[in-house]
């Protein structure tokens, strides 16, 4: 039993020794689960990103008007006005969670059917499909909007005097229903044109008369904005942008490690004693590197393409470019790791929790629309998130070469200049 | 420090662990710029990483510098694109130095199968495969077993034959004795002395003791263990231990 004993406190002891060990095995874990409880226990709630919207009021009428006040006024929503193809493609490059096209003549249709006078208006809303719980939210908060400006309108605004006067003269015109039938709906009609005096005259109990229409006083044509017309949103597109993004990085560990196994085993000094150049040398190291890490992302997205169907509906020279920048990007961080660590078991679980990190917080793991806003905002600094937003933006997104590819190549060629600096600056070529 | 190794010669830097051997040879293929003064080769200073001089050089690192995962020729011929070298004459090297060191029927296995002493005899191999003038060894018996390191002796004794000036460092002054023309003797980052082991046997004081080979040694120790001195044996110590002791004030295999 003794000796049991003086192997738990000698594991213990080299378990504690280990920085790697304490830091795969204690540190991180609380790092993430600190982290995705945060995101979803509603604790930066206050914080918490309003969802993106964009309203195309092709109507501007009072309903219209008010409907997209209430939106404006809803603490959940963030609105901007923006033309109804602006909005489609705001929501196609993930810049919108949604947008709502209002159509012309709207409010009028709107109170019209309300009455049942006519057929409901068509709303249009334009869906992010990567994002299917804020466009729920969205819908319900639309739904509402609408029911209570229509219904406002028709008791109490100048579209439902309108519209009775209207009715009534048609009534009047019209020598099809029974004469007792036509007498009870103009009596009614009647009836609700004095109440919308008095409602005017303040005397009808606020004016507001949500829940008195008779019918649901729009359609919603619910449109999920993908690359174009007819092709379906893939939600594989997005999870295998973030796998890959973050395998490509466990490569590149693995390139770092292999470079502190090198200098620690004495391969380092063969390969200096050559004449070589320093430049040449770290050239190789970050190419062949590269190369390894851009045959896992590219295989990795084959199998996608090939049996689950994921497809590069936007630019393909785009998906090229930003899957090599990602293996630049991550061998350089490779060279990093070489650069920076001194042993490679303690470098090694440094590595992992930086990557775990920064997939996480790039959105590989969870997209970025569901982080606190200040957290949206400050993840863009990151390279991981520029990786997997092309990425998002030239597959199923279907955005093209400028607008979707070359501001993340841009930014993760940026991170590859500012890895190989300091690598180079930081690295120790004087093992005696 | 300043020494010099000829063509034809094999030198030995010989010192206790810590004395600054491994260094010397790091400075000396310009993996360490050195605080002061300067390494020639064949009379002109190195100077630079992409040196072409240092292909001139060819080192033997403490550790068998290898790819485990790759066979032996895969490994060499991965060496030998790094000095430049390539076709018909980077495989004829191939097949040279696998032959010399006795390796060349196990060329397509992997590295991680050989042996310890194998693994050695492929790090050799290695350092020799551009046929450099200068051979730089760093330790390179140090846990192998004596049949491997009686093949590395052998090789080097022809290497020098051949014309080649190798330096080889180490702390087993029975290697010392054995190998080496002329031995420089290292301790605390200085040359304590330098000559050939007779040279260096004559600076003990009365030059009393007698130089003995292995066989005579073991004879020795075994009689002092049975209580029979040998009058100027010294109990079997080797007389280059006596020098460093001499030289230094404490012992060769000691820690400085």
């Amino acid at each position: 039993m003794k000796q049991a004993l003086a192997i738990v406190v000698h594991e213990l002891k080299l378990f504690l020794s280990d920085r790697r060990s304490v830091v795969v095995g204690i540190v991180t874990p609380i790092l993430l689960a600190t982290f995705f409880g945060f995101l979803f226990s509603g604790a930066g709630r206050q914080d918490a990103a309003k969802i993106p919207v964009l309203v195309a009021d092709a109507d501007d009428s009072a309903v219209s008007r008010a409907v997209v006040a209430g939106l404006a006024a809803d603490a959940l929503l963030s609105v901007s006005p923006a033309a109804a193809e602006d909005a489609r493609q705001a929501v196609r490059r993930g810049k919108a969670a949604a947008g709502v096209v209002l159509p012309k003549g709207f409010g009028e249709g709107a109170v019209q059917a309300f009455f049942g006078a006519a057929a409901a208006p068509e709303i249009v809303l334009l869906v992010d499909p990567s994002r299917a719980t804020e466009a729920g939210l969205v819908r319900g908060l639309l739904a509402e909007k609408v029911f209570r400006e229509a219904s406002r309108e028709a008791f109490g605004g100048a579209t439902g005097t309108k519209v009775l006067e209207e009715s009534l003269v048609a009534l009047e015109a019209d020598p099809s229903p029974p004469t007792a039938e036509r007498q009870a709906l103009k009596d009614l009609l009647r009836d609700v044109t004095r109440w919308q005096g008095a409602a005017k005259g303040g005397t009808a109990g606020g004016g507001a008369a949500g829940g008195l229409g008779t019918a649901v006083p729009f359609t919603l044509k619910e449109e999920p904005v993908t690359a174009r017309q007819g092709v379906t949103y893939n939600s594989y597109a997005h999870s295998f942008a973030g796998m890959a993004i973050q395998f490509l990085l466990f490569v590149a560990i693995d390139f770092g490690i292999a470079l502190l196994l090198e200098r620690q085993g004495g391969l380092w000094k063969r390969l200096r004693s050559a004449p070589l150049s320093r430049s040449a040398l770290l050239l190789g190291k970050t190419a062949a590197g590269a190369l390894v890490g851009l045959v896992s992302v590219a295989a990795t997205f084959a199998f996608g393409i090939v049996v689950l169907g994921i497809r590069i509906e936007g630019s393909v020279p785009g998906f090229v470019l930003l899957l090599l920048a990602s293996a630049l990007m991550a061998s350089s961080f490779g060279l990093l790791l070489a650069a920076l660590g001194r042993t490679p078991g303690a470098t090694r679980g440094l590595a992992i929790l930086a990557v775990l990190l920064l997939v996480m917080l790039g959105g590989g793991w969870v997209p970025a629309f569901v982080f606190p806003a200040w957290l949206q905002k400050v993840t863009l600094v990151l390279p991981t998130r520029w990786a997997i937003d092309g990425l998002d933006a030239v597959t199923w997104r279907g955005a093209g070469l400028a607008a979707g590819a070359l501001p993340a190549v841009a930014v993760l060629l940026g991170y590859t200049v500012l890895f190989l600096l300091v690598a180079r600056l930081r690295f120790r070529w004087t093992d005696r | 420090m300043s020494f010099r190794v000829g063509g034809g010669t094999i030198v030995g830097l010989l010192g206790p662990n810590g004395a600054g051997k491994t260094t010397t040879v790091s400075i000396v293929c310009g993996l360490v710029p050195p605080d002061a003064g300067e390494v020639k080769v064949g009379g002109v200073a190195l100077s630079g990483d992409t040196d072409p001089a240092k292909g001139r050089l060819g080192l033997v690192p403490q550790e068998p510098a290898l790819y485990e995962e790759l066979t032996a020729e895969d490994n060499l011929r991965f060496f030998g694109a790094l000095q430049g070298m390539e076709g018909a004459r980077l495989a004829s090297r191939i097949d040279d130095v696998l032959r010399l060191t006795g390796l060349l029927e196990r060329r397509r296995d992997r590295v991680k199968v050989y042996s310890g002493g194998m693994k050695r005899r492929l790090n050799l191999a290695a350092g020799l495969l551009h046929d450099p003038e200068v051979l730089l060894l760093d330790e390179p018996t140090v846990g192998v077993d004596p049949q491997s390191r009686n093949a590395i002796f052998e090789s080097l004794e022809a290497l020098r034959d051949a014309g080649k000036a190798i330096l080889y460092t180490t702390h087993y002054m029975e290697e010392a004795e054995r190998l080496c023309d002329r031995i420089v003797i290292v301790d605390r980052g200085r040359v304590v002395a330098e000559g050939t082991k007779d040279e260096l046997g004559a600076l003990l004081p009365g030059n009393g003791a007698r130089d003995l080979d292995d066989e005579a040694r073991a004879a020795v120790a075994l009689l002092a263990a049975r209580g029979i001195a040998v009058p100027g044996a010294d109990g079997g110590t080797p007389r280059l231990e006596k020098v460093f002791l001499h030289l230094t004030g404490h012992a060769l295999r000691d820690e400085p």
